[in-house]
């Protein structure tokens, strides 16, 4: 039996769950999940200003204040902080390793090959188009705005590493559940074809990779009794060889897990629940059994899986536009009417002064922004104490988006009354970087993995 | 018959996909899951977020889970980054469609 900890379910989750996670009771692995679609352009921008940057800080910080704990107790950690320079991580996490008196101790593992984007052109040339999987256009269309470009590696090279002794695997972009995956395969033994093995690591990667979602977090049935959220306990995986797992946390942690909360995290970021689909293989997640096995620990079992496709994701960033959003609150009586007839002001002269946008989007929040006519049918909205007007542009060109900035604080002035909550002052244009999803065949893609001494 | 909130017989969770979000619908007890079943199609949750997403509805049944997903295509103005709206991810349509109202028996 091992365990497998999740400390981090995105880059700027909870700064204490992975101290907790591996001070709190035993585990055997913390797994660390960095990267969202968005990031690796973030990171592709900041090593091409700084080439020695382009990682997560935070995962050297954060070993910085658990690696003690990890020599002492022999814990592994799985990580996707290594971004779109995993060397440079496991450069800066030896480093530390060093000043705390570990040198020549800490074996880190590095998965890289994930990186695309040097050899975009070639690929396109030999006849793979990165066709957009939502579009169905070609990535030529888009080419000479590419920013990142970077295909999602599987448990496989995590395995590598493990199995070549690295105490600490830092990689680039390995997907979420190939972290927990690859600690299950390497230290079970699990054969790369053996389709319903591989299925019930990547479930179980799946329900902690978000932390504690899985645990009480974010969790909507019962949420007013779910105990000290504050002290929440992030998930555990306590798996077996025969690939059936618990999901727990420690003792004495806040939060809860149950079968509708761990049901809540699988179905969420669900596609067509019979083909889960990673690089290792695919999950069926209509065959998962659920069953509280105590209290706090959720026993799945049951999974089946089918063979791995031939082809991997690639997530690909480019430059799109600009987009800038601006803010103002209307005060009762009649909030909603003023904020809507600010909104028609402000688009009147947007329209005047011939500024041309591919979107004007504008919500009234607290009164329906999310939930649209759904909200509103069930609300008086005469008695709204207050709505603040959220307008948002989007365009290729800056200019008529800068425009826009200028054009919200008039309406303090010259809008209709009761008005507040500028504070803020004016919207800045923000870069807009956009998510382009496309496959390559496995083959063209080649995981390198290295194992260095710190 | 008596119409109730879906909110009072499942509770839910949604994410996103590109320009696309999904919401798991989970039935509060396993009596509650044939009625999700019958009543909560993929054309009722059309109609239900008429002029809220540009795109179709598609359903998925897991009766392991007392689960039915529900993909919500061009739910998001462009989605990710591109998106203009607060809930660029999709977060709360899980909620949204919890307003639904459907019939019981009693």
């Amino acid at each position: 039996m091992i365990r497998i900890a999740a400390g981090q379910g995105f880059w700027g989750d909870w700064l204490e769950a992975p101290y907790r996670q591996v001070t709190g009771g035993p585990v055997d692995y913390l797994m660390m999940d960095y990267l969202a679609e968005v990031t690796m352009s973030i990171l592709q921008k900041q090593k091409s200003r700084d080439p020695s940057l382009g990682y997560a800080t935070d995962f050297v910080t954060q070993m910085e204040r658990i690696l003690p704990t990890l020599m002492d107790r022999g814990i592994k950690v799985t990580a996707n902080a290594g971004g779109v320079n995993p060397r440079g991580c496991a450069a800066a996490v030896a480093v530390a390793a060093k000043r705390l008196g570990f040198e020549g101790k800490l074996k880190i593992g590095v998965v890289s090959g994930d990186d695309l984007l040097s050899r975009l052109d070639g690929l396109i040339a030999r006849g793979h188009p990165l066709t957009n999987l939502d579009t169905g256009r070609p990535l030529r269309d888009v080419r000479e705005r590419v920013l990142s470009a970077n295909a999602y590696l599987g448990a496989a090279p995590v395995v590598e590493a493990l199995r070549r002794g690295a105490q600490v695997v830092i990689t680039g972009r390995v997907t979420d559940t190939g972290l927990t995956l690859g600690p299950l395969i390497h230290a079970f033994s699990w054969a790369p074809d053996a389709w319903d093995l591989i299925a019930a690591g990547t479930v179980a990667g799946h329900i902690i990779e978000c932390g504690a979602q899985a645990s009480g977090g974010n969790t909507l049935i019962d949420w007013e009794r779910i105990p000290d959220l504050a002290r929440v306990g992030y998930p555990i995986v306590e798996a077996r060889p025969d690939g059936t797992f618990d999901i727990i946390k420690h003792p004495r942690t806040g939060g809860r897990i149950n079968v509708a909360g761990v049901t809540e995290q699988l179905v969420y970021e669900m596609g067509d629940p019979h083909a889960y689909i990673t690089p290792d293989g695919v999950a069926d997640f209509t065959t998962i059994r659920l069953k509280q096995a105590g209290k706090d620990r959720v026993r799945v079992s049951g999974v089946r899986g089918k063979p791995a496709t031939d082809k991997l994701k690639v997530s690909i960033a480019y430059f799109y536009g600009y987009k800038a959003v601006g803010t103002l609150v209307y005060a009762w009586p009649d909030a909603l009417k003023k904020a809507q007839a600010a909104d028609r002001i402000l688009r009147q002269r947007l329209e005047d002064l011939n500024l041309r946008f591919e979107t004007i989007h504008t919500e009234f929040i607290g009164a329906g922004a999310t939930h649209g006519k759904l909200a509103l049918n069930a609300i008086d909205p005469a008695e709204i104490p207050e709505v603040q007007l959220r307008i948002g542009v989007r365009a290729t060109d800056k200019t008529p988006v800068d425009r826009f900035t200028r054009e919200i604080a008039p309406l303090i002035l010259n809008g209709p009354p009761s008005v507040t909550g500028f504070a803020g002052g004016r919207p800045k244009p923000e870069e807009i970087v956009a998510y382009w999803p496309a496959l390559i065949d496995k083959r063209m893609v080649e995981p390198t993995v290295e194992v260095i001494d710190a | 018959m008596k119409k109730k909130r879906l909110l009072e017989l499942a509770h839910a969770r949604s994410g996103d996909k590109g320009d696309t979000a999904n919401v798991g619908l989970i039935a509060r007890k396993a009596e509650y899951y044939p009625i999700l079943v019958k009543q909560v199609t993929a054309a009722r949750v059309a109609r239900h977020f008429k002029g809220m997403i540009k795109g179709s509805v598609e359903r998925f049944e897991l009766p392991n889970l007392r689960a039915l997903n529900f993909l919500l295509h061009g739910a998001l103005d462009g989605g990710g980054t591109i998106s203009l709206k607060t809930d660029a991810q999709g977060k709360v349509f899980s909620t949204a469609l919890l307003r639904m109202e459907i019939e019981v028996k009693r």
